[in-house]
């Protein structure tokens, strides 16, 4: 990144975290918690250790990050080397992103940034100018890869609420300033797991390994007794519902489930981890050690914050995650796929110079296809 | 800790402080070598012990008709502690293998009996007192079935590898597992073997015992034998890594498990940090710093110290990235490839 980009983007975040302190959410247990930051265009300073907002706030205001971050887990000592912490427990963490939900739509708004030579493109293969294949791929994702998202927070959820008795309350979700969501669970039963346990956690959530039996199917004579009822509780009701439709054609699909066999069963199976899975980024849950963009904080692939969904249905990433000012900038910009923010379109711009907010001006910097001009 | 009576003591002896029963009992050590009344327990003890070396389950004879009832339970107790007397004298660590997993398996078919048992609820209340003590889970019983906590199964279940274990595959409902006794009591069982195996190590070497040279001396020939011996008979990686080393050098990306499958394979087969590395260079978000890292973070070198191992076969099935072969057959991890059993 140029300097002058690299001065206005941190004039801009400096300006936000002045402005914005009261979105910041300092972590419970803060003193517990390790802290890092990246400042733009340099590495990650890790292992702080912060003891209330008032300390925040100076790190923030002193170093200008483009990104903060905070653990999910507490250490007796956060701000020693790794393996000096004495890790304590950590709060079950997911992450859920329009990414690896992949969308048909996706590829419609996604551009490729030629490392060789800054060329632009549609191509998601090699650059179109000089073939090179180091591509650098930015997604500006659209609305229907946002309701996606959302809609597997909700199949998350449902299975934390009714699988695992986790209050709606101790239920966090906050949009990831990017292209997700992450769903924080605190005070669980599930605090003190290692990244195996955590794991196997991910399975269950995302419907992955099950086998036949466990859904009344056996390898010699099934049993059509066994197999789950349309309302039961947890994976054999939402099997259920996906399978039979409806409670009248519970009979007749069992009859064809049986008498197409063990094998096809399971290829079912299967199959539906694809629909009735929630898709979590099991890595992420599974790492007991990560530190994760802070609550309140700015993302620098965007410019948006990291923000609390009150409403996730109702909640609007690129009206309500938007906290920038409106004051006008002026950039060379080459984004040619539109985008709206703060109910203003914008775009395609094809190398120009334009005039825009700056909320607008960040978000096409940070995704590198501006520069001030 | 718990009130047991005799036959809780038979059943579970490992319940007992072992040293202190025996001398609480009036019977020194050194008495069991030479006076003839003694020798049935230990007889006992030296067969109890052959059996687990043979994979067998020992016997008990609690209804045995020919002496009193408690003479049969004082050996019973007797003939375990005496067992751990007989492997601590011939030093043999796959005798306290063997031993533990094969008296976890007994107590086991008496834990499974006792929570079983659905109209005495003292026996029940046993069970579920024993397992809290010594496992620390918190069981219900509730109906046929026994509800555990779901992150207290998942500590306890997460080193089976049969399919049947995974939390998918379980009743999950409240927050709880619901579990038959069979598999509440089969949930526990390496805990037992465990349990059983750290009480055998923390015990103390007693100095030989007259009248006992026999016995240990025919037990460490025993375990010579049987002490299995794996040699590699190919130096061929597995299909899954090799695949995982293609994609990379082909430059394309291997996601972030197939590269822990393969930095925790390399490590497990005594590659070092820096020998690993470079094989990520062409991955197309290199980043040099990152990768030592987390190299080291897996080989725990650093972070949290916890050595991190390679995943299962099954495992990397889920994940799609096994290409398993013939050669695969009856591995069930990775770092088992092409290494034979003779
Ligand atoms: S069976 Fe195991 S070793 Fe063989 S390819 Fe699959 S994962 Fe690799
Ligand atoms: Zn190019
Ligand atoms: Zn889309």
């Amino acid at each position: 990144m140029q300097e002058n980009d690299i001065k206005f983007l941190e004039d801009t975040f400096k300006k936000y975290y002045f402005d914005h302190f009261d979105l910041i959410r300092v972590p419970n247990r803060t003193s517990e918690r390790e802290f890092g930051f990246q400042k733009f265009n340099s590495g990650m300073t890790r292992h702080i250790s912060i003891k209330d907002d008032k300390e925040l706030h100076l790190l923030l205001m002193k170093n200008i990050p483009s990104d903060v971050y905070c653990s999910n887990a507490c250490y007796s000592f956060p701000n020693l080397p790794m393996n000096e912490k004495d890790w304590k427990e950590a709060d079950l963490i997911f992450d859920i992103d329009a990414k690896d939900i992949n969308l048909e739509c996706r590829k419609n708004h996604t551009i490729s940034k030629c490392n060789e030579c800054n060329e632009i493109s549609t191509n998601m293969n090699s650059c179109s100018k000089c073939n090179s294949i180091k591509l650098e791929k930015k997604s500006l994702p659209c609305k229907n890869c946002i309701n996606a998202s959302k809609n597997e927070v909700l199949k998350l959820s449902n299975i934390l609420i009714e699988d695992f008795s986790i209050p709606q309350n101790d239920i966090h979700v906050y949009f990831s300033g990017n292209e997700g969501f992450h769903v924080y669970v605190y005070n669980s039963q599930f605090q003190q797991l290692g990244s195996k346990e955590r794991s196997e956690l991910t399975d269950y959530i995302m419907f992955h390994g099950a086998i036949p039996e466990t859904f009344g199917m056996k390898k010699i004579k099934p049993n059509r007794l066994t197999f789950p009822d349309f309302d039961e509780k947890g994976w054999r009701g939402r099997f259920s519902k996906e399978v039979y439709g409806a409670k009248s054609k519970r009979s007749k699909i069992i009859t064809e489930l049986i008498a197409n066999g063990y094998s096809s069963f399971q290829k079912t199976l299967d199959d539906l981890s694809d629909k009735i899975g929630a898709k979590i980024d099991p890595n992420v849950t599974m790492d007991i050690h990560r530190i994760f963009r802070l609550p309140g904080s700015l993302n620098s692939k965007s410019g948006l914050t990291k923000v609390f969904c009150t409403d996730l249905t109702k909640f609007d990433p690129y009206l309500e995650a938007s906290f920038l000012n409106e004051k006008l900038v002026e950039v060379i910009a080459n984004c040619p796929i539109r985008f709206n923010l703060k109910n203003t379109k914008f775009g395609p711009y094809f190398n120009e110079k334009v005039s825009v907010p700056t909320f607008a001006a960040v978000y096409m910097i940070c995704k590198k296809l501006a520069t001030i001009s | 800790m718990l009130e047991l009576g005799a036959d809780e003591y038979a059943k579970y002896p490992f319940m007992a402080d072992a040293g202190q029963y025996l001398k609480d009992k009036g019977f020194p050590l050194v008495k069991f070598g030479t006076d003839p009344d003694l020798k049935p327990s230990v007889e006992k003890a030296f067969h109890r012990l052959k059996v687990s070396t043979e994979g067998g389950i020992y016997k008990s004879e609690l209804i045995d008709g020919q002496a009193s009832k408690s003479y049969v339970l004082e050996i019973e107790v007797f003939s375990f502690l005496l067992a751990i007397v007989l492997i601590k004298l011939t030093g043999m660590h796959t005798l306290t293998k063997r031993f533990a997993l094969a008296e976890a398996r007994r107590a086991e078919q008496h834990l499974e009996k006792d929570l079983g048992k659905a109209s005495e609820k003292s026996k029940i209340d046993l069970a579920i007192k024993i397992i809290h003590d010594l496992f620390g889970i918190e069981i219900i019983k509730r109906d046929d079935f026994f509800e555990i906590p779901v992150a207290d199964y998942l500590k306890h279940s997460t080193s089976f590898h049969e399919r049947e274990w995974k939390l998918i595959n379980r009743y999950v409902k409240d927050g709880k597992v619901l579990l038959t006794p069979e598999k509440t009591v089969r949930l526990i069982r390496k805990e037992l073997g465990t349990y059983i195996g750290s009480k055998i190590n923390n015990a103390p070497t007693p100095p030989m015992i007259p009248g006992f040279e026999n016995m240990v001396n025919e037990l460490i020939s025993i375990c010579k034998k049987l002490t299995p011996s794996y040699t590699t008979i190919t130096g061929e990686y597995p299909p899954c890594i090799k695949h995982a080393i293609e994609v990379l050098e082909k430059g394309e990306n291997l996601p972030h498990s197939g590269r822990f499958m393969l930095a925790t394979f390399l490590l497990s087969k005594g590659q070092s940090v820096e020998e690993i590395a470079p094989l990520f260079k062409n991955a197309p978000d290199y980043n040099q710093r990152i990768t030592l890292y987390q190299l080291n973070h897996l080989a725990g070198t650093s972070g949290s110290g916890t050595h991190y191992s390679c995943p299962s076969c099954e495992k990397l099935k889920t994940q799609n990235l096994c290409f398993a072969i013939p050669e695969c057959d009856n591995i069930i991890n990775p770092i088992q490839f092409g290494k034979k059993r003779i």
